[in-house]
C-alpha cells in the first residue's frame, strides 16, 4: 500500500509554488486583488507554458495525461497562493470533454484547451443557487440553447463554456456565439471572478456522453474546491503563526501566551488531518469508483467548512489589523468562502453524503 | 498512490486469516481455562512470526524485520478475529520495549519473557497527587540503603495496581539535583508490606485506577533502569510507546457503526431518527472527521514504511487530540439519541466489559468513559502544548521550576 505522494507529485507542487512566489508575490497579488478583475493573462500564460492548462488532458491531445489527484495538488498549491486565474473551470471543462465528448469534439477542442490557446469553464449553477445536474433548466432544442446560468467562474473571460442543461446533460457553447449574453458579477473572491450568462437561441454542441459524465465532472469540481480550500487553510495557518511569533505584547510574542498557542494548535489539529482526506477523495475519482461520488461530497463539505472556520479564527488572532482591508488574511478568507459556496454548500453535500450512504 | 496492499501483503493476509480460523481453540484444548487457551494461541502466533515482531527470540519475541504494513495488517486481522495476539497493557506495550532499548542484559532476560507471556503483570508508577501534567515534579523518593532502595511516597491513577506483580515508575533519588536530573526509573515488586493499594472509583462506576501508597517499600539495588538521575530520559522512551497505544482507528470505526445503528433503530416522531435532517448533518460532520482520521492513519503508515516519518510529524502529533475528541463527539451524539434512557446508570456488565454492546446503558457508559482518553496519557491541553512547541515551533511558555 502506498498512500503518499510520489516525487513527481512533489515536483509539480514545488514548481507551482516557485512560480507563484516568483510571478505573483504579495505585492502583485494585492494589485490584482485591488483591481478585482481576477484575471491576469500574463500569469495564466505562465501557467499554461508549464502545462497546467492540460494536466489531466490525454497526451494525444497535447496534455500531460495525469489524474484528478494531480489536478487537486495543483489546486491546493494555487489555493495556498490565492493565485488569480481560471484553473478550476478550465480543468473541469477539459475533463467534461475528455469524459463526455465525441471523438470529433475532443479532437477539435482538447488540444486548444491543453495549450491554453482557449480558456474553458463550466456553467453549472442556476439562479436559485442549485448546482446539481438534476435541477438544471437550460434547454437545448435543435442545436440552440435557451436559459440562464449563474455563478460561472471566469464567465466573462472563458472562450468555451460547458453548460449544464435540462435532463442533466452538458453542451458546449462559445462565448462569442450569437445569443450569449454575459453579465459580470461583483464577487466576494477577487481572485476568481464570476458571471451570469444568458442564452437566447445560442448555437450549442451537445456532449453525447454529457448525461453520463456531468456527475463525475461535478465530483471532480468538489474535490478541486476542497483542495483549493485546504491550500487556503494551510496558508492562513502559516500567516497566523508568523504573525503570532512576530507580534509582541506585554513584552513577549503573543504566541507565547497559552491562550493563543492553544488556539493555534487547535487550528493545526483541524487542518492537518484534511490533507489525507483530500488526497483520498482525489485518488478515488480515478481509482475507487464506487466511493468517488460520496468521498467527493465528504471532502467538499468537511474541508471547505473547516477552511472558513480557520479563516475567521485567523482574523481574530490577527486582532485589529486582521479586520482591515489592508491585511491579506481577507484574501484567503474570501478564497475559502468561494470554495465553500460554489457547487453547493457544505449542508447540501452533507445531505448528499447521507443519502449516498444509504442513511 | 495505491490503496492495494499488493501480492506479498495479500498473501500474508490470506495466511493470517487461515491461521486465525484456529481461534477459538477446538477439541480437548477448548476445555482448558481461558488464560491457558490464550497463551497457547499467542505462542502459535509467535512461532509464525505474527506476534511480538519487534522482540528478539531470546526474550519471547518472533524477531521479524520492521514492516509497518505487515504490522497494520496483523493489527487489523487480529482485531477482526478478536484473537489473542500481542498483549496490550502497561507491561508488554510500555515496559518491555523500554527494557529492550535501555535495560541491562539481566533485566531483559528476567522481566521481558514473563511479561510477554502475560505471567508478570505491571503497573505504571508515574503520576502523583502533585505531579500530573508536570510529571517531572514527582516527589516520591527512593534512597539506597545497602543493597536495596527504600521508597516513600504516593502514586495515583495507577491502572491495574491491584492485579500487578510489579511496578515501574519514577522516583526522586537525587534530591539535591535539578528537577529533571534527580529522578530514577525503578522496578518494584508489589507484593510486600510497604505497599498499600487503594482503588479509586471512576465516574463511570468502574474500578480501574488505584492509589498506591509506598511506605518503606523496598526493591533490590539492581532494579534500576538506566543510571541514577537518568529516569526522566528512560521515561521518554516509555511515553513514546504510550502514544502508539492511543487512538485506535478500528475502535473509532466500531463506535461509529454502533452510532449509525442506534440512529437507525431510534424512533423520533414516528420515524427513524436517522431521517431527521439535523441529525444527518451532525452525523455527516462526524463522519468527515472519521475519514480524516482514517486516511491520516494510512498516510502515517506509508510514511513509516518509507522511513519518512519526519514528513508526517504534525500529523502524528495531532493524532491523540484529534482522535480522542472524535471519540467524544461520537459518544455525545449517541447519548443525545438515547433521550430519556440517558437517565439510566450503566450496568455492572457495561462497566466491567470493555466494548459497548449496543444497549442504552452501554452508550451511557461510553458517554461517561469517553471523557477519560481526553485526560489519560497527556491531557488535551498538554497535547496542544506539544503540537505548538514541537510541530509548529512556537515558543515554550514560561514555566517555573525548570
Amino acid at each position: 500500500m502506498e498512500f503518499g505522494l510520489t516525487e513527481e507529485h512533489k515536483l509539480l507542487m514545488e514548481t507551482l509554488r516557485g512560480f507563484a512566489a516568483r510571478e505573483c508575490p504579495a505585492a502583485r497579488l494585492r494589485e490584482l486583488f485591488e483591481a478585482g478583475a481576477g484575471h491576469d493573462p500574463e500569469l495564466w500564460r505562465g501557467l499554461t507554458e508549464m502545462g497546467v492548462a492540460g494536466l489531466a488532458i490525454p497526451d494525444e491531445y497535447g496534455g500531460a495525461g495525469l489524474e484528478i489527484l494531480d489536478l487537486a495538488l495543483a489546486a491546493e498549491t494555487l489555493g495556498s497562493a490565492a493565485l488569480p486565474g481560471p484553473f478550476l473551470g478550465h480543468a473541469l471543462a477539459g475533463l467534461a470533454l475528455r469524459l463526455g465528448g465525441s471523438p470529433e469534439q475532443r479532437e477539435r477542442w482538447l488540444p486548444r484547451l491543453a495549450s491554453g490557446e482557449l480558456v474553458g469553464t463550466i456553467a453549472f449553477g442556476e439562479a436559485d443557487g442549485c448546482f446539481e445536474p438534476g435541477t438544471w433548466s437550460a434547454r437545448v432544442e435543435g442545436g440552440r440553447l435557451d436559459g440562464a446560468k449563474a455563478w460561472v467562474p471566469f464567465g466573462a473571460v472563458a472562450d468555451l463554456l460547458v453548460v449544464g442543461t435540462a435532463g442533466g446533460g452538458l453542451a458546449l457553447v462559445e462565448r462569442s456565439a450569437p445569443g450569449v449574453e454575459i453579465a459580470p458579477v461583483d464577487g466576494l473572491d477577487r481572485t476568481r471572478p464570476l458571471a451570469s450568462v444568458r442564452f437566447a437561441k445560442a448555437p450549442c454542441d451537445v456532449l453525447p456522453g454529457g448525461v453520463a459524465t456531468a456527475g463525475r465532472v461535478r465530483d471532480a469540481g468538489l474535490v478541486l474546491l476542497a483542495a483549493d480550500a485546504f491550500g487556503a487553510a494551510e496558508k492562513l495557518l502559516e500567516m497566523t503563526l508568523g504573525y503570532a511569533r512576530a507580534r509582541e505584547q506585554f513584552g513577549q510574542p503573543i504566541a507565547q501566551f497559552q491562550a493563543v498557542k492553544h488556539q493555534l494548535a487547535d487550528l493545526a489539529a483541524e487542518v492537518e488531518p484534511m490533507r489525507a482526506l483530500v488526497w483520498y477523495a482525489a485518488h478515488a475519482q480515478d481509482h475507487v469508483r464506487d466511493d468517488a461520488e460520496r468521498s467527493a461530497a465528504i471532502a467538499k463539505a468537511h474541508v471547505t467548512d473547516c477552511a472558513v472556520r480557520v479563516a475567521r479564527e485567523a482574523v481574530q488572532l490577527h486582532g485589529g489589523i486582521g479586520f482591515t482591508w489592508e491585511c491579506d488574511v481577507q484574501i484567503w478568507m474570501k478564497r475559502a468562502l468561494f470554495d465553500r459556496a460554489l457547487l453547493g454548500s457544505p449542508e447540501t453535500h452533507r445531505e448528499r453524503q447521507a443519502a449516498l450512504g444509504g442513511w | 498512490m495505491n490503496l492495494e496492499y499488493g501480492e506479498k501483503y495479500e498473501k500474508l493476509r490470506a495466511e493470517l486469516r487461515e491461521f486465525l480460523r484456529g481461534w477459538p481453540l477446538t477439541g480437548a484444548l477448548a476445555s482448558l481455562p481461558r488464560a491457558e487457551q490464550e497463551a497457547i494461541f499467542r505462542r502459535r502466533g509467535v512461532e509464525r512470526g505474527y506476534v511480538y515482531r519487534e522482540f528478539p527470540k531470546q526474550v519471547g519475541g518472533s524477531e521479524q524485520e520492521p514492516d509497518a504494513l505487515a504490522d497494520a495488517i496483523l493489527r487489523e486481522e487480529y482485531w477482526r478475529a478478536s484473537a489473542p495476539g500481542d498483549l496490550l497493557g502497561q507491561g508488554p506495550s510500555l515496559l518491555a520495549p523500554t527494557l529492550l532499548a535501555l535495560g541491562s542484559e539481566a533485566q531483559r532476560e528476567r522481566f521481558i519473557p514473563p511479561t510477554l507471556r502475560g505471567e508478570m503483570v505491571w503497573c505504571q508508577g508515574y503520576s502523583e497527587p502533585g505531579a500530573g501534567s508536570d510529571l517531572a515534579s514527582v516527589s516520591s523518593r527512593a534512597a539506597l540503603e545497602g543493597d536495596r532502595w527504600v521508597i516513600h511516597g504516593q502514586k495515583i491513577w495507577t491502572s491495574r495496581a491491584a492485579q500487578a506483580d510489579w511496578m515501574f515508575g519514577l522516583f526522586r533519588t537525587e534530591p539535591e539535583a535539578p528537577k529533571h536530573a534527580g529522578i530514577s526509573y525503578l522496578l518494584i515488586p508489589m507484593d510486600q508490606p510497604g505497599i498499600d493499594v487503594r482503588p479509586l472509583k471512576q465516574l463511570s462506576g468502574s474500578l480501574e485506577f488505584n492509589e498506591v501508597f509506598l511506605d518503606g517499600a523496598v526493591t533490590a539495588a539492581e532494579n534500576i533502569v538506566g543510571k541514577r538521575g537518568e529516569g526522566w530520559q528512560v521515561s521518554r522512551v516509555t511515553l513514546l510507546h504510550e502514544r502508539k497505544l492511543m487512538g485506535n482507528p478500528h475502535l473509532l470505526r466500531e463506535h461509529w457503526s454502533q452510532l449509525l445503528d442506534l440512529a437507525r433503530r431510534t424512533q423520533r416522531g414516528g420515524r427513524p431518527a436517522l431521517q431527521d435532517p439535523a441529525l444527518r448533518q451532525r452525523l455527516a460532520a462526524i463522519e468527515g472527521r472519521l475519514r480524516c482520521a482514517e486516511t491520516s492513519t494510512m498516510r502515517q503508515l506509508t510514511a513509516a514504511a518509507r522511513g519518512e516519518e519526519h514528513e508526517v510529524l504534525l500529523s502524528l502529533l495531532v493524532t491523540k487530540l484529534y482522535s480522542t475528541q472524535l471519540g467524544d463527539q461520537i459518544a455525545r451524539c449517541a447519548y443525545d439519541l438515547l433521550g430519556a434512557e440517558g437517565l439510566l446508570a450503566p450496568t455492572e456488565a457495561d462497566v466491567s466489559d470493555y466494548g459497548n454492546r449496543g444497549t442504552a446503558t452501554g452508550f451511557v457508559e461510553q458517554y461517561l468513559f469517553s471523557l477519560g482518553p481526553l485526560i489519560a496519557g497527556g491531557a488535551s491541553n498538554i497535547q496542544r502544548n506539544i503540537i505548538a512547541e514541537r510541530a509548529l515551533g512556537l515558543p515554550r511558555d514560561l514555566r517555573k521550576g525548570k
